[in-house]
């Protein structure tokens, strides 16, 4: 177990470093960051000015050994837009971004595990069909149009929900619903197949022939061991929540990261996007992390 | 009145029958092992009594009682009032049987609160002493264990403690030593017999080890082809054999001091036909040697106390 | 049953391609040319409609019949394009992976662990963002973002195939390593590639129409679906056929290719 976390811990770490590569070189993918630092109307002394301030006159390694050794202590440097201290700005936004995606987690779980059981204890009938005709319809579906048409409907035509901004949990609700739409159809297929694996295996037939009630059967005894993947992935796609976020929240004008990184690409405000880059991926990292701890809590088989 | 009472039970999937003609009577205390070779219907047999057959099988019998109490009408939630309370069940596969995700007290404790009510904490020392009485050292240990930390043998021996939880009056056991190690087989199924003559249990053994058979059984039935061929007590059975495929059965019987060293056991040449819907009569006749028209018709299981179904018997 | 989706998926999916390149016959309309005396004109089935614009037009007057037949190439060219390079990318490394073992397939796990890390949709708006946004650096980003589900099923399938006795014999007779993954390992895992291929070909298109709505996919004024439901977005509230016509289509389109991608699951027998 403790090699098992070691190993998982090293892997971790190894893909932020990766990551973190990869977010500073992709800001210095646009060729001479000075002049679009300084904007249109710079003079030449004006880009000079900005790319000594910014240490940009420094070799391409020493600039980033510099912004590694900051960001591994969470200084990302001095937003360009904003005028504040980035991870100010993050841990700012921050709240809102995690609050849509745990909503729009729990939106999924909460529709999908029903479904997949549903499907599963019916399978090959009509109720099987149907739910996997709706996974099949949700996946086909652009999240952000169906914001959009939920805002038409829910928000215009009858008035039940804000169509923007972040004033009270009902905010939430839409863009939620519409970050669970993206997680639904794998999580549901996901419990559909693990219940169908369990209910034919032998220890239901055990639990069956000890005349175990219905209920028992299906929470207590197949449920428990199709959860195990559902888990894992159910963390996955929270971290696919966060990163898709980024669409939902210009839509719906909510102010978390993603907002602050679409702001900041629009506005060439380079620190910020490869700190909420590099943010990101490391919740994504970590959250991965957990779900592979929580695994083997719930799975006897891994602790050893 | 018989414990359990089968006749002529009937079992298919889709358009293949798995069983066309099981008689099987278990009287209180006794030892009724069925023997066969796999896919003759035994184990399905087992199944439909407990009502445990998968989806989309269809069953239907002349008469399928438990102590007298008619099973064909019972819904699954009445059914399931009856087992694991008064006739329970083990399996063939021990590794798989049991819930990997919950302790081996858990899994035994549920079976009892279930059927007798009662707090967890005096389910789980009923486990405990059970535990002891299958052979199972440290027994307070393995309760908090789970089923990857013991063995194949344990875990088969928890699944008979756990069987006899609620103190069952028929205990069907299928095939429970098959998925051992030899060593393991044999204390197994002394612990079984052992068991059975101690608690006085209705004890249906399924097997297709002619051995096990003459060692445990008071009454033996032969299946084949998914009909009972031939029931008789074990010792009338080894010593009178009258279905032609239980002759030829008893000829592969390797018994020392019966066959000269170096000559050739018997073999039943042929092979098991494809039972589909239509088919009719003695399953056995492709490969028997007194084949004869008749044998294409439904023939009847005839006989007293030594049940055979053949044309030659009648 | 499972063939009818399988069949519907292909018929969609062969009327929506053939659609895309006879769009010139099947409209008179000029997808660009704009006329902003009849902005917003209402589609066929509204109160109002002119008759010369089927579908409408949008806030600048273009017809939206036309920029939906036209937008539909946008879709599926830059679906398969990026299904191309995705592909070629993931195809080589899962193989490599999984034909070799080892250290070359530790790199390679490691690989997908850090590209899943990668937060796609926004890596691929920074990229777009910062270089300008273009047809070409979409597919180019895309491609180089969506490889992961390719390397993962290659990797996997290889490794069964590495075991069959014809690779062994193929070894054993002396054919070189890359003859035997080109000519014996590649063509036996085609088949469930071809179905990563669908799945990975709508995941482009509906990211491709999520990066135009965010106006840094394909340049405007280039008919992109999702562009079309960035620009209606203004008049939603007031003409929501504007949004409801290009959402449409794309879902559509999107769910056609997963039929083909379940149907083709089907066929070769695979459960993931």
């Amino acid at each position: 177990m403790v090699n098992f976390v070691l190993r998982r811990l090293v892997l971790a770490a190894l893909v932020s470093l990766t990551v973190l590569t990869l977010a500073f070189t992709l800001t210095r993918l646009s060729g001479d960051l000075a002049i679009s630092i300084a904007g249109p109307s710079a003079t030449q002394e004006d880009i000079e000015l900005v790319r000594r301030s910014y240490g940009l006159d420094r070799p391409l390694l020493e600039q980033f050994f510099a912004w590694v050794s900051r960001a591994a202590v969470g200084d990302f440097g001095e937003s360009f837009f904003f005028r504040a201290r980035v991870s100010d700005l993050i841990l700012e936004r921050m709240p809102v971004t995690l609050t849509l995606g745990l909503v729009g987690l729990s939106i999924a779980l909460v529709v999908s595990i029903p479904m997949g059981i549903l499907a599963a204890v019916r399978e090959n009938t009509w109720v099987d069909r149907v739910v996997q005709l709706i996974a099949m319809l949700g996946q086909a579906m652009p999240g952000f149009w169906i914001g959009l048409i939920m805002m038409i409907f829910f928000g215009l035509q009858l008035g039940w929900l804000p169509v923007s901004g972040t004033g009270s949990w009902e905010h939430y609700v839409m863009p939620g619903a519409v970050l669970a739409f993206s997680a639904i159809p794998a999580l549901t297929r996901l419990t559909r197949s693990g219940m169908i694996q369990a209910l034919g295996s032998d220890y239901i037939r055990t639990a069956r022939a000890k005349g175990l009630s219905r209920f028992s059967i299906l929470f207590k005894h197949a449920l428990r061991n199709a959860a195990l993947p559902v888990v894992s992935i159910a963390s996955v796609q929270l971290g696919f929540m966060l990163g898709g976020s980024i669409v939902i929240e210009s839509v719906f004008a909510l102010h978390g990261v993603g907002f602050l990184a679409w702001e900041s690409i629009t506005k060439n405000d380079f620190p910020v996007v490869q700190a909420v880059v590099l943010v990101l991926a490391v919740i994504y990292v970590g959250l991965t992390l957990a779900a592979d701890m929580l695994n083997a809590l719930l799975d006897p088989r891994l602790r050893g | 009145m018989s414990l359990l009472e089968i006749r002529d039970l009937h079992v298919r999937f889709g358009a293949t029958a798995a069983v066309r003609g099981a008689d099987i009577v278990v009287e209180r205390g006794e030892t009724h092992c069925i023997v066969g070779e796999s896919g003759c219907g035994k184990s399905v047999t087992s199944l439909a009594v407990m009502g445990l057959l998968a989806k989309g099988a269809q069953r239907r019998a002349g008469r399928m009682a438990f102590d007298g109490i008619d099973l064909q009408p019972m819904s699954e939630r009445q059914l399931s009032r009856l087992r694991g309370d008064r006739m329970a069940m083990i399996f063939q596969e021990p590794m798989t049987s049991l819930n990997p995700a919950y302790t081996v007290g858990s899994q035994m404790a549920e079976v009892r609160t279930r059927h007798k009510g009662g707090s967890r904490r005096a389910a789980l020392e009923r486990a405990e002493e059970l535990l002891a009485k299958v052979g199972i050292t440290a027994p307070g240990l393995r309760l908090g264990q789970f089923p990857h930390q013991l063995s194949g043998g344990l875990r088969q021996r928890v699944m008979i403690a756990m069987a006899l939880m609620n103190d069952p009056e028929l205990l069907i056991a299928d095939e429970p030593t098959t998925a051992l190690d030899v060593t393991i087989q044999a204390q197994i199924l002394r612990l079984l017999a052992q068991l059975q003559s101690e608690l006085g249990l209705g004890l249906m053994l399924i097997t297709h080890d002619l051995g096990v058979v003459a060692r445990v059984a008071t009454r033996v039935s032969v299946m084949y082809a998914g009909q009972v061929v031939e029931s008789a007590p074990t010792a009338e059975l080894f010593a009178n054999p009258q279905h032609p495929y239980t002759r030829g059965l008893l000829d592969c019987l390797p018994v020392p001091g019966k066959l000269p060293p170096g000559s050739q056991l018997g073999t039943i040449p042929g092979m098991v036909p494809k039972l589909t819907e239509d088919f009719r009569g003695c399953g056995f006749r492709s490969r028997c040697g007194f084949a004869q028209p008749a044998c294409e018709n439904e023939i009847p299981l005839t006989g007293d106390n030594h049940l055979c179904r053949c044309v030659l018997a009648q | 049953m499972k063939k009818a989706g399988l069949y519907l998926g292909i018929a969609i999916l062969g009327l929506i391609t053939l659609a895309a390149i006879f769009a010139p016959l099947l409209t008179s309309h000029d997808p660009y040319a704009q006329n902003l005396d009849i902005r917003l004109s209402v589609p066929f089935w509204m109160e109002g409609a002119n008759p010369d614009h089927l579908l409408g037009t949008d806030q600048l007057g273009r017809d939206y019949l036309a920029r939906l037949l036209y937008g539909a190439r946008v879709s599926l060219i830059i679906g398969v394009l990026t299904v191309i390079v995705s592909g070629v990318i993931g195809i080589t490394m899962g193989i490599l992976g999984g034909f070799f073992g080892g250290r070359v397939d530790d790199v390679v796990l490691f690989l997908i662990t850090t590209r899943l890390a990668i937060p796609v949709v926004l890596v691929a708006l920074a990229v777009v963002g910062l270089l300008g946004s273009s047809a070409v650096l979409v597919v180019l980003v895309l491609g180089l973002l969506l490889w992961d589900r390719f390397a993962v099923v290659a990797r996997s399938t290889t490794m069964q195939v590495r075991g069959l006795d014809y690779v062994s014999a193929a070894w054993a007779a002396g054919c070189s390593t890359p003859r035997i993954l080109i000519s014996e390992v590649l063509p036996n895992i085609l088949s469930h590639l071809a179905v990563v291929a669908t799945l990975e070909m709508a995941l482009a298109i509906l990211l491709e129409a999520a990066l135009s709505f965010l106006g840094l996919g394909v340049p405007p004024p280039l008919p992109s679906w999702g562009l079309m439901i960035a620009e209606g977005r203004d008049f939603m509230f007031f003409s929501a056929w504007v949004i409801w016509i290009p959402g449409i289509a794309l879902f559509v389109l999107v769910l056609a290719i997963n039929l083909l991608g379940d149907g083709l699951r089907d066929l070769v027998g695979d459960s993931r």
